[in-house]
């Protein structure tokens, strides 16, 4: 097939081609970024937690006074200890996914101006590193002589476990281990790296922030009380934690079980990304609608253009041309007209992603997008132009010998 | 004329109807986008206080030590106990409220309604007059009671209905925290979207259950929501009113520029008197934002949102090219009818109202087809999770703003179609037939 006449030809439906090149390049450029935001949220939406989430369920407790809190811890541990099928009951101030707690600034030394970041610190009872299924990589776990009672929200000095990705970040060319962290005045040493262990709530100061968190052994008293992580085969899960609530109304009536914050950690998560995976479908639905805007575009001016050139086509068909020649010559046509739109939309996407880049924490769209764009476009305009184009190859030749 | 246009262009449209029905379709699937998403972002970013929200100011000190000291750094987003009473008590504003939110327990006096949990917000009294909410029965308390630490309590409409039925309640005594309070006022329906006065507890969350004087629920020690953001020697849960912290957030009315300026100059000189008494460290760094400025300060809108609104105007954009594209088709296709016309002695001026009408009237079904289809999305929308999804609802304003885009996009589309269509040389037409 020759490109030359295609070329001659379009060269006099200057302002239709230009047209079609504009659609396809807007739409390669909204295609690729919104493929790209698409990735980026069902990414964030695998975030590892570092815990066995399928086997925790949370349950908040509120409405009693602090000096009753001990005197709770006891009812509550005791009281659900026994429910059938239960693996393991502790205090624990915060779960993944759930109600951030003790959220805090820390330095690495004493008297620095300098803040080192803001950290999540877990502060958990006896029992509770084991439930969450923390994995040490290095260091030890937590020990029951490593336990003291908790000031404010953090005990006064204490061993503690960070995640891998905060000790990357505190010491980037050092062994953690026996590196100290201060909170306000007080400091803490670190005997242990966990894999992972992702935050409660989102990471303040983007996506690499996630997992800056901090686990610190604790003991439940006046101000470790009223949040417990239970632990339970994933098939029980469900049934154990309805039991815990129906027995907290036996155990202790006085209080309110905060619902929001009673749920097992599946649900909580499912909850924690919803928005996530929301607007994941609103991109996706714009892309097909997109996509399908552009195809009955391109098969709306074809047809025209098959209507207009039916006695050119008849006069070619009669000089010999084959139906395939026909068909050849309007596939070629589109495959031009889109190529055109997409050298066009990728310049255009990668500025759109430029922009996107200074107003949302996104990276720079890579590479990859801009061919599998390519092909989908390419595909969409010939599928497109395929019904028309067979309507051109059907014109009999003799038409070119009619006058009108 | 505009009738026989009309009737010209139903005519032309009724021709070919799977191409006319592919222009609707692709105005209303692009107006429908849109306008979803446009809704959305105004119902977000509107003004939750028409009428007031330029008089009304949050002022920001910097009452923090030189521990990561910046001087490009904001100042915190809320004022300590110490300076906020201090700035209220200086009455340099109209009005000034200072507040914080917080949830008390209430042990309904009547059997059948369990004790629950109710939000509440612990302010000064001038926060009615200023904000202009609504009372439905009694007043709020006033100034004397704020001093006294008086047991006085306003509540809500909503938890008036749950608790008495929605009867007059003032006077009557509520048990909360094991504490009798006497209900002074009740509110009528006030919802303020965003919930621009305190931004900690979720930017669109309901208006609060109880108000009361934020003196009583400090010497109750009541339980707080919010932010707090501490320094030196950090949070003392016993002793906020000493504490370094901030956890109050301290309104002001100005009702005038020169009040503004002469306030903000006050602030300055309020810092620089704190720093030779040694209270504060760092140079003066105030802030005076009125109420939209502070919503943008607080980037109150999800970027989500603004991001869908964007993506919306691109897929509307790519719809208008696609339907220029098809309707320079058509029109270029009736050249012969436009030469007949055009020979018959229409003027191109006649011949280009003509297929503007066309247009119009494309934009107009496709306006129509498209507010269908953002009927239909906002209530997608509010299926969905966010906690401003309820508020998604089109109001007469969006309604005429999307009949005016669908209308301004297509005319705007079918300007360049019809100026080509009006080029062609009548004589040319009628010899090749």
């Amino acid at each position: 097939m020759q490109i030359q006449p295609v070329l001659a030809a379009l060269r006099r439906h200057r302002l239709a081609t230009l047209l079609i090149v504009m659609e396809i390049a807007l739409a390669c450029a909204v295609l690729c970024n919104a493929c790209f935001l698409i990735a980026n949220r069902l990414q964030q939406t695998r975030l590892q937690s570092g815990v066995d989430e399928t086997s925790l369920a949370e349950l908040t407790l509120t409405g009693f006074d602090p000096s009753q809190a001990t005197d709770l811890n006891a009812r509550v541990l005791d009281g659900l200890r026994t429910i059938p099928g239960i693996q393991s009951v502790s205090v624990i101030n915060a779960v993944p996914f759930g109600q951030h707690a003790g959220t805090a600034g820390i330095k690495l030394s004493r008297d620095t101006p300098d803040s080192a970041g803001v950290v999540d610190f877990y502060v958990g009872g006896p029992g509770s590193f084991e439930a969450l299924g923390l994995h040490v990589v290095s260091g030890r776990a937590p020990q029951a002589t490593d336990m003291s009672a908790v000031a404010d929200f953090l005990p006064k000095s204490a061993p503690v476990l960070v995640s891998r990705a905060l000790a990357a970040h505190l010491w980037p060319d050092a062994d953690p281990l026996g590196k100290v962290i201060w909170c306000a005045d007080r400091p803490y040493r670190v005997t242990g790296v966990v894999d992972h262990l992702a935050r409660p709530a989102g990471g303040q100061g983007g996506p690499e922030t996630r997992e800056w968190s901090v686990f610190v052994p604790a003991l439940p008293g006046e101000n470790l009380a009223g949040v417990y992580l239970l632990r339970a085969a994933p098939d029980q899960l469900n049934r154990v934690l309805r039991d815990a609530r129906a027995r907290i109304a036996k155990i202790a009536p006085e209080v309110v079980v905060d619902s929001l914050g009673s749920q097992t950690l599946p649900q909580l998560r499912d909850r924690y990304f919803r928005d996530d995976r929301a607007m994941a479908g609103m991109l996706l639905g714009v892309i097909v609608a997109l996509l399908l805007v552009t195809a009955l575009g391109i098969v709306g001016l074809t047809s025209f253009w098959v209507a207009q050139r039916r006695k050119q086509i008849g006069v070619r068909r009669a000089l010999g041309a084959t139906r395939g020649d026909i068909l050849g010559y309007f596939q070629t046509e589109n495959f031009l007209i889109v190529s055109f739109g997409i050298g066009l939309g990728m310049l255009l996407a990668f500025g759109i992603n430029l922009l996107l880049m200074t107003q949302y924490e996104l990276p720079r769209l890579p590479l990859l997008y801009l061919p599998i764009g390519a092909l989908v476009l390419w595909g969409l305009g010939q599928l497109s132009v395929l019904a028309p184009a067979l309507r051109a190859a059907a014109v009999p030749p003799v038409v070119a010998t009619r006058s009108v | 004329m505009f009738g026989y246009y009309l009737d010209l262009a139903l005519r032309s449209l009724r021709r070919n109807k799977a191409l006319t029905a592919l222009m609707v379709l692709a105005i209303a699937l692009g107006i429908g986008a849109c306008m979803t998403t446009l809704t959305v972002l105004h119902v977000l970013s509107g003004d939750p206080i028409p009428g007031r929200s330029t008089q009304l100011y949050y002022p920001q000190l910097d009452p923090r030590d030189m521990d990561g000291y910046r001087p490009e750094d904001d100042p915190p987003a809320q004022v300590t106990w110490i300076d906020g009473m201090n700035l209220l008590h200086a009455r340099r504003a109209d009005r000034q409220a200072l507040m914080t939110g917080g949830a008390v327990p209430i042990q309904p006096a009547q059997s059948a309604i369990e004790p629950f949990f109710e939000d509440a917000r612990y302010t000064t009294a001038d926060f009615f007059p200023m904000f202009d909410v609504p009372m439905l029965y009694g007043h709020a308390w006033n100034q004397a009671d704020d001093e006294g630490s008086a047991r006085v309590a306003v509540i809500s409409r909503k938890l008036n209905d749950k608790l008495f039925q929605g009867k007059d309640s003032t006077g009557q005594t509520l048990l909360m925290n094991d504490v009798a309070f006497r209900i002074v006022g009740v509110l009528d329906s006030w919802r303020v979207t965003p919930h621009f006065y305190d931004l900690n507890n979720g930017s669109y969350s309901e208006d609060e259950g109880v108000y009361l004087p934020l003196t009583t629920a400090k010497d109750l020690k009541l339980a707080r929501n919010g932010s707090t953001d501490c320094w030196g020697k950090g949070s003392d849960p016993d002793h906020m009113d000493t504490a370094p912290c901030v956890w109050l957030q301290l309104w002001v009315q100005l009702d005038t520029p020169a009040k503004v300026a002469a306030y903000k100059t006050f602030l300055v000189h309020y810092s620089q008197e704190q720093k030779t008494l040694g209270r504060f460290q760092r140079p003066p760094n105030v802030r005076l934002d009125d109420v939209m400025g502070w919503l943008d300060f607080n980037k109150v809108v999800p970027g989500d949102v603004r991001l869908q609104a964007w993506l919306a105007l691109g897929f509307l954009l790519v719809c208008l090219v696609n339907t220029v594209g098809l309707m320079l088709a058509k029109f270029l296709r009736r050249s012969a009818e436009l030469g007949v016309r055009r020979a018959l002695g229409a003027s191109r001026r006649e011949v280009f109202m003509q297929l503007l009408v066309e247009s119009g009237v494309i934009g107009l079904t496709g306006g129509v087809g498209g507010l269908l289809l953002a009927l239909l999305g906002l209530w997608l929308v509010r299926k969905q999770p966010s906690d401003y999804a309820a508020l998604a609802h089109l109001d007469l304003s969006m309604l005429a703003a999307t009949f005016l885009l669908a209308v301004g996009a297509t005319l705007l589309a079918g300007l360049l179609p019809a100026w080509r269509a009006c080029q062609v040389t009548p004589a040319l037409q009628l010899k090749s037939n």
